[in-house]
């Protein structure tokens, strides 16, 4: 069973928001999705600085078998790239909701965290899709 | 649902992720797909090989029949037992399979052939018999595991006879021979010592469960491949097929054009090809930049035009992205890869990049 913190917001893609102090979220991917790629062995953060748009492919995690996009969740501007993925990129599948973290960002509008999932959505979501 | 393995179930049970392979429900991985890889490199690794197809050849004249038949020479074959690496081509000297053939006896060969091209090369080894009069036949009654590794010979010879483990050990690279009931060959997919077995379809559930027991790791098809890749072992479908042909896929040396009398199928194509000089080759390249090297991404070498990579992969024996490419004949040193736009710096060399769990790499001088 996927581990699934009811203190994040979640998206259908399987990304997760936090919610950080003076408005910044911290955003990865679930724990159910870095089962689903396996052992990951490459990432690409976006540098800070980089303005993005809801539903905008910003990383890129990288499992032995194949690449796949990172969606981010919100609109805004990203603060900081996780700068321990380039040498650790296992962080991700060991630890997905704390030191796998992708990046941080200053969403655009403090509204657009309310349209995200819940755990207890995402939960569902991930029951409907047999996992 | 697609096509099942006598071990189907058990890797179920063994909590293995299932993947569609060639129209086959395969194991993708059990655990982890880089714990797998280590676990042939350094101990022991059992793989489900079931899926490929076991053809046995029998007729007086099944020797004439495969000189015909393979770009390789069956004539090499002279101890019983003697396997041979071949590609099976068209007129065209586009690549039909790769497969392995066993010299059994003057009257019995046995090829291996891969899953996905089966019906294909069944049909087509069929219709060549014919006049050759030798008799084809599927054994779909026999399984195939491959147990791969510096302990894996030691570890099936623990589930033999005394008088079996011995002939087993004693078997040479690239010969097999039939063993307390079983076919057990020394060779294999992963560039590191080790036996493929074939034997009774409903036994392979019990001999998986007694090699775990002995610490064989199970794998599944994602560590074969990044193994293969490593040992610089082709893959059919990503690095030939039927619109690429052997002297532009780095099997050269599997095409035997000496005796010049015998006429193998493709022969006539594969000479005026050979005569002009072959356009492309088939490269490794080692990614010096950070990133993934994956099949189609566009390879392009200075000056000189541009390429493909044909298999790509993260190396875990390495811990750097490597790759096969199809490449203009003159490429060499450093090319670049386009990778989702960005062109990474990597360098050209040769396989193997792995062999016998050590890197076979020369760090450059520049």
């Amino acid at each position: 069973m996927s581990n699934v913190p009811t203190d994040l917001k979640y998206t259908k893609s399987h990304e997760w928001v936090r919610n950080l102090a003076d408005g910044i979220v911290e955003i990865g991917i679930t724990d159910h999705a870095q089962h689903a790629l396996g052992d990951l062995v490459f990432v690409d953060v976006p540098e800070a600085g980089r303005k993005v748009t809801a539903g905008e492919a910003c990383a890129v995690v990288e499992s032995v078998k194949a690449a796949s996009d990172v969606y981010s969740p919100v609109a805004g501007e990203v603060t900081a790239g996780n700068p321990d993925l380039a040498t650790t990129p296992e962080a991700i599948n060991e630890d997905p909701f704390g030191k796998g973290w992708l990046m941080r960002l200053r969403p655009a509008s403090s509204a657009a965290l309310a349209s995200l999932m819940s755990a207890a959505d995402y939960e569902a979501l991930l029951k409907e899709e047999g996992a | 649902m697609g096509k099942r393995t006598p071990l189907f179930e058990l890797h179920r049970q063994l909590g293995a992720r299932i993947v569609d392979f060639g129209g086959w429900d395969m194991p993708v991985q059990y655990t982890s797909q880089i714990d797998e890889h280590h676990a042939v490199r350094r101990t022991a690794g059992l793989f489900d090989v079931s899926h490929m197809c076991v053809v046995d050849l029998k007729g007086e004249h099944t020797r004439a029949f495969l000189a015909r038949l393979l770009a390789n020479d069956v004539n090499k074959l002279k101890q019983p037992g003697k396997a041979l690496y071949s590609c099976m081509l068209k007129e065209s000297g586009g690549v039909i399979d790769d497969l392995i053939v066993y010299f059994l006896t003057e009257t019995f060969f046995r090829a291996v052939v891969n899953a996905g091209t089966r019906d294909k090369d069944l049909e087509w080894i069929r219709e060549q018999a014919k006049d050759f009069e030798v008799k084809v036949t599927e054994r779909t009654d026999l399984g195939m595991i491959a147990v791969q590794g510096p302990q894996a010979r030691e570890k099936v010879a623990q589930l033999l006879t005394a008088e079996g483990a011995k002939s087993a050990l004693a078997l040479q690279p690239f010969f097999g021979a039939e063993i307390d009931g079983w076919f057990i060959a020394r060779t294999g997919y992963t560039g590191e010592d080790g036996f493929e077995i074939m034997l009774p379809a409903r036994d392979t559930p019990r001999v998986w469960k007694d090699l775990n027991a002995k610490g064989v790791v199970s794998c599944g098809l994602g560590a074969r491949d990044t193994l293969r890749l490593e040992a610089g072992m082709n893959l059919y479908g990503n690095d030939m097929d039927e619109d690429t042909h052997p002297l532009e896929s780095g099997l050269s040396w599997t095409v035997a054009f000496e005796p010049a009398t015998r006429k193998f199928i493709g022969r006539e194509s594969l000479e005026a090809i050979k005569a002009k000089g072959s356009p492309r080759k088939l490269v490794g390249l080692l990614l010096e930049d950070r990133g993934v090297l994956r099949s189609h991404q566009k390879v392009v070498v200075g000056g000189i035009g541009e390429g493909e990579v044909t298999s790509g992969t993260f190396s875990p024996t390495l811990e750097r992205s490597i790759a096969f490419a199809r490449v203009p004949a003159g490429a060499g040193g450093q090319v670049q890869v386009d990778i989702r736009g960005k062109l990474l710096n990597a360098r050209v060399v040769k396989p193997p990049f792995v062999r016998n769990g050590k890197s076979m790499i020369q760090e450059s001088n520049t």
